[in-house]
């Protein structure tokens, strides 16, 4: 990765650089847990998708599901991963209330997913690498409720069980930026996969970020880990935050200790997780209970040839049609929007023109509503038709933006509005011409400023558009005056 | 077929036999066996009684015989050890951290039983979490075995830790019973109380429902009165089950149908490695009169080395407690088991809890297992072991090139006093020295009663076959069972009580 | 190696085992005569030799992603001994 200046931070001795990993759990989706029959749906009453293998009843044994084993191996090929044919699932010992078994079942020396990348888009356009260490799956925990009663914590284990997958970055980040965009793509790229939904409220996938400062070209420092930061902007605080501690210590003549430690998101800092006072010792052992996870060639061959189009596939083709880097990017960022984008095209309109179109106007009112794209009132082939009617002549690029706000208040068919409405353009030179005789004629003293200043000729062609209620040609318009104040065809 | 003249002293094939042909009704058979079990109280036997459940699965059985809709083991009682849950049914693993457990499920081998049509007796006693060789550490107390020694009232363990369902066998307190062998807790219960115990292949019976003590080395067996009926069990208890990843896909063949098959051309092997100083003579000279009786019947009987046998223990007591101290992280006294009063805390709650309700033979393990699992010293210890264990299944495999079945004492002595080697761990563990190789290479082991001590005690050799080849390690226990006319019974000396 | 009394008070807590202080020093004393015996695994080169963990020999059986199981609250709390509303109860836990 290319380290530019602007990412050091600014200590009193000088700059400092931030190293960034990042530890992301990603719910796997499936209709049933990893290694029982419960179904995972969110938000369930508690502990009715519970199994007796979930909670860890007396001679209960895990059976693993297929299709999550399925998902881990498409996340690994959207990743651009080394798929491991031959991996463990390992038990990793410890109590807690949200743990039935007092064992997590994970992969730890021998994970399904081995060395793969994400090249995440940096805002100034350039994008950047970052490793993919491994991918392992592995069962979430259940819940634990603090706040129901003043002397007990209640357990719901609805969770306890659903499958996860924990994708592990190299330390390749240099700023909370970065990691922002890794974790975006990485989002992006599960979306597309259909492997997670990517729902940072609802915890289908929190990361937990290991933040380490150095003089820049020294060795790496002492890193902390921040556990379970849900959403991407949290994730940016928390290494500002962090970055910012690490430095005032090291600065301070203070040295790091390696811990984890919380990110506070209503005070926005991150805090020890003091409640750790012993030492971890997780006596990691292969599950008894299971095999090892053995896959064939020809079944990852499979899940390869039906993986769909993935951001930075489609980037590339969409830029390949003539859009810019920049429309390319934003359309490819979001699954929904590159779908939205190409049933436009699919309706007949225009490449770079619908880029134009979404970026500039329809995601705009979007925002505004802050609505999803999946939520807009106006269907693709709707825009698609807007946009085409612009590229034909038909309505003038004004008067487009007025049929969308008509379709997204109203939801009718723009041809039939612009036909209905009479909304069509004016090509028709002896109508124009009409038209701007009479605006020459009221103001015979704009003609001669405009004759002695050429760029005059602009109050006339708005004039112009105001009379024929902008459903003039405005090249036409242009054209025509140009002609009748005696002005050069060109400039 | 004649008959015994009193029910409970029916094998399982006889009373298969009489109660299919109405001789006799399974309400009949079953009130013998429920009044036996009362009567056996003194055995301490039993955890749980189920004697209505009992009589009512007996009338339900008799129906079905009434319209000839009659399964295999069709209203014949049967005890199970407490390690199966039960549904409906108080299931403890001998602990008191258990003590008042209600599954409100049904393991795989007894729902087997029950389709087959079995009657339920009750639930057997046994070492707590099956960790023990002499039923000892049971929370409820000590089986005291049916067996006495020759003008001595001592009071002698059963075996474990099947302890309570060897001693049931051989009391005539059911036609015949379920166990679980980790490390030889079917086949060392059995031998020790002239009764016949097979472990199947690791894989053969499955694990889900069943108590875990060890993962990668319980299974499950049948106890009972011949081998025969060793067969005709095992035939129901196993199942290839979806619900175990570790249950193997294979058809379970008609073990009854090859049991008379005889062993002519067979070849013996005799591991010279199970030949242990120490060892009373009288081990010896049962298991040289095992190779004759099989060689009279003509096998060929030839000799074998499996040179990491003396490591087979102490690798077994690495593995074996590590899974345990992970299996048994589930007891925390927070969704079922015992819980603390008055915990401070959750971690209180845990430490206490699981203090309280589990016994010291099984925190002796815990401890152990969480040593050699513990950071800095896995490679020392559990790899090291499952290293070992490679080189203890690679022994068999190549013993297997020569034999077809092997030949070796099912344990060092026979059954002792109870009390009399509690005080020594590693002493008490010896009494699997023959048994425990079997489950750290996943093969089937049988144990048969082979004779009589000169103090009258029983002892058993035991047959040790290729993995999934149950069919001739129960044919060859079957002509060692011919020859050795084992018909000593225990004196009904409870009774008295 | 062999334990002492602060090796086995940690493994206790490791394991959440309540181990009264009277039943340390013998603990250790039996630990340390079961860690003696198989000290004799040293004997043996294991150079090169696969860890066993299962003697099946066929890989992980999978199962299909259908909801089979679930929607059993009410036996689950048949025998918690804290149960209310269907949640497990625990003493408080501070984060
Ligand atoms: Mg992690
Ligand atoms: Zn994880």
């Amino acid at each position: 990765m290319s380290s530019n200046g602007s990412k050091y931070i600014q200590g009193s001795t000088g700059p400092w650089e931030i190293v960034i990993g990042l530890e992301v759990h990603a719910q796997i989706l499936s209709n049933a847990k990893l290694f029982s029959g419960a179904a995972t749906e969110f938000g369930a009453e508690p502990n009715s998708q519970v199994s007796f293998v979930d909670a860890a009843m007396p001679g209960m044994l895990p059976v693993i599901n297929k299709k999550c084993v399925e998902q881990a191996v498409r996340t690994g090929l959207g990743l651009k991963a080394k798929i491991n044919l031959f991996s463990v699932f390992d038990r990793k010992n410890y109590f807690y209330p949200d743990l039935p078994q007092g064992y997590q079942i994970s992969q730890y020396k021998s994970p399904v997913v081995g060395e793969g990348e994400v090249l995440i888009d940096l805002p100034n356009g350039e994008t950047a690498r970052v490793g993919i260490e491994r991918l392992h799956m592995e069962q979430d925990a259940g819940k634990s409720l603090h706040d129901q009663h003043p002397d007990h914590s209640y357990v719901d284990l609805n969770r306890s069980g659903v499958a996860l997958m924990e994708i592990v970055s190299r330390p390749d980040m240099r700023s909370s930026e970065e990691a922002a965009a890794f974790l975006k793509k990485l989002r992006a790229i599960v979306r597309y996969l259909g492997t997670c939904d990517g729902n940072m409220d609802e915890g289908s996938m929190r990361a937990d970020v290991n933040v380490s400062v150095r003089k820049p070209g020294a060795p790496l420092g002492t890193r902390c880990e921040i556990k379970n930061v849900n959403s991407v902007r949290f994730v940016g605080q928390a290494i500002e935050y962090e970055a910012r501690r690490q430095v005032d210590i090291l600065e301070s003549g203070g040295t790091i200790t390696q811990e984890t430690r919380l990110f506070d998101s209503r005070a926005g800092e991150t805090r020890s997780m003091r409640s750790k006072e012993e030492a971890h010792d997780y006596r990691y052992f292969p599950d008894p209970d299971l095999l090892p996870l053995v896959l064939e060639q020809a079944w990852v061959d499979n899940i390869a040839a039906s993986l769909p189009e993935l951001p930075d596939e489609k980037r590339a083709r969409f830029i390949a049609m003539g859009l810019s880097a920049y429309d390319a990017t934003v359309l490819v960022a979001e699954k929904e929007s590159a779908d939205y984008f190409e049933a436009m095209l699919a309706a007949g309109a225009d490449a770079k023109a619908s880029a134009n179109w979404l970026n500039n106007e329809y995601f705009g009112r979007l925002n505004k509503a802050g609505l999803a794209i999946s939520d807009g009132p106006v269907a693709a082939a709707a825009n698609s038709a807007i946009v085409q009617m612009v590229s034909g002549g038909v309505i003038s690029g004004k008067i487009a933006k007025d049929v969308l706000d008509i379709v997204w208040a109203e939801g009718s068919d723009p041809r039939t509005i612009v036909e209905s409405r009479g909304l069509k353009q004016v090509t028709d030179t002896d109508a124009i011409e009409t038209a701007v005789d009479a605006v020459i004629a009221a103001n015979p003293d704009k003609v001669a400023a405009a004759q002695a200043k050429p760029q005059m000729v602009g109050w006339f062609v708005g004039q112009v558009m105001k009379s024929t209620g902008g459903k003039a040609n405005p090249a036409s318009v242009n054209a025509i005056l140009k002609k009748r104040l005696g002005l050069p065809e060109e400039g | 077929m004649a008959l015994p003249s009193n029910p409970t002293d029916f094998t399982l094939a006889e009373a298969r036999e009489a109660v299919s042909s109405k001789k006799i009704s399974s309400r009949e058979l079953t009130g013998a066996f429920v009044k036996a079990v009362e009567t056996a109280r003194p055995l301490n036997a039993f955890v749980t009684e189920t004697s209505d459940r009992a009589l009512d699965m007996a009338v339900a059985s008799d129906a079905r015989i009434a319209k000839g809709d009659i399964r295999p083991l069709e209203g014949l009682p049967l005890a199970i050890k407490d390690l199966f849950c039960t549904k409906g049914v108080r299931t403890t693993a001998g602990s008191n951290i258990l003590s008042n457990f209600v599954p409100p499920y049904e393991s795989t081998v007894s729902q087997n039983l029950w389709d087959a049509g079995a009657v339920m007796l009750g639930k057997t006693n046994m070492d707590e979490f099956a960790m023990g060789s002499s039923n000892e550490t049971s929370y409820f107390g000590p089986v005291t075995s049916p067996w006495r020694a020759r003008a001595s009232n001592a009071k002698m363990v059963p075996g474990g830790s099947s302890g309570g369902s060897a001693a049931s066998v051989a009391a005539n307190l059911c036609l015949a019973a379920t166990g679980t062998d980790t490390g030889g807790s079917i086949r060392q219960p059995a031998a020790v109380s002239g009764t016949v115990g097979i472990k199947p292949t690791y894989g053969r019976c499955s694990r889900w429902g069943i108590v875990a003590f060890a993962s990668s080395l319980d299974q499950a067996g049948p106890m009972t009165r011949t081998v025969r009926d060793a067969a005709i069990l095992l035939k129901a208890m196993a199942s290839v089950d979806p619900k175990d990843s570790t249950s193997v896909d294979m058809p379970v063949p008609d073990y009854e149908a090859g049991l008379e098959a005889g062993v002519k051309g067979l070849r013996i092997g005799i591991p010279k490695e199970y030949r242990v100083d120490g060892a009373p003579p009288e081990i010896d000279a049962l298991w040289s009169q095992g190779a004759e009786w099989l060689k009279a019947q003509g096998a060929e009987v030839v000799e074998v080395s499996l040179p990491h046998t003396k490591y087979a223990l102490p690798t077994y007591y690495i593995v074996a407690p590590a899974e345990a101290s992970s299996n048994l992280a589930r007891y925390d006294g927070v969704r079922y088991g015992h819980r603390a009063k008055n915990a401070r805390d959750i971690i209180d709650l845990y430490e206490k809890s699981r203090g309280e309700g589990f016994g010291s033979e099984v925190k002796r393990r815990i401890l152990i297992g969480t040593y050699v699992l513990s950071s800095g010293y896995y490679d020392a210890y559990y790899l090291r072991a499952q290293k070992l264990r490679t080189l203890i299944a690679r022994d068999f495999t190549q013993a297997f090139q020569k034999c077809d079945v092997l030949l070796t004492p099912a344990t060092p002595g026979p059954a002792f006093a109870i009390g009399e080697k509690t005080a020594d761990p590693v002493s008490m563990y010896l009494n699997d020295v023959f048994t425990v190789t079997v489950n750290l290479a996943g093969l089937p082991g049988l144990a048969v009663p082979a004779g009589l001590t000169a103090g009258g005690l029983p002892l058993g050799l035991q047959l040790i076959g290729k993995a999934f080849d149950e069919t001739t390690v129960l044919r060859v226990g079957r002509a060692v069972e011919t020859a050795a006319n084992f018909t000593a019974k225990p004196e009904r000396w409870w009774r008295a009580a | 190696m062999s334990v002492d009394k602060d090796t086995v008070r940690r493994i206790a807590k490791l394991a959440r085992l309540a181990l009264e202080e009277e039943r340390v020093e013998p603990m250790v004393q039996e630990l340390n005569g079961i860690l003696n015996w198989v000290e004799q695994l040293k004997e043996v080169n294991v150079d090169g030799v696969p860890p066993l963990t299962s003697v099946v020999e066929h890989g992980l059986k999978m199962r299909d992603d259908v909801v089979t199981d679930g929607n059993v609250a009410d036996a689950l709390m048949v025998n918690a001994p804290g149960g209310e509303d269907h949640f497990f109860v625990v003493p408080k836990m501070v984060e």
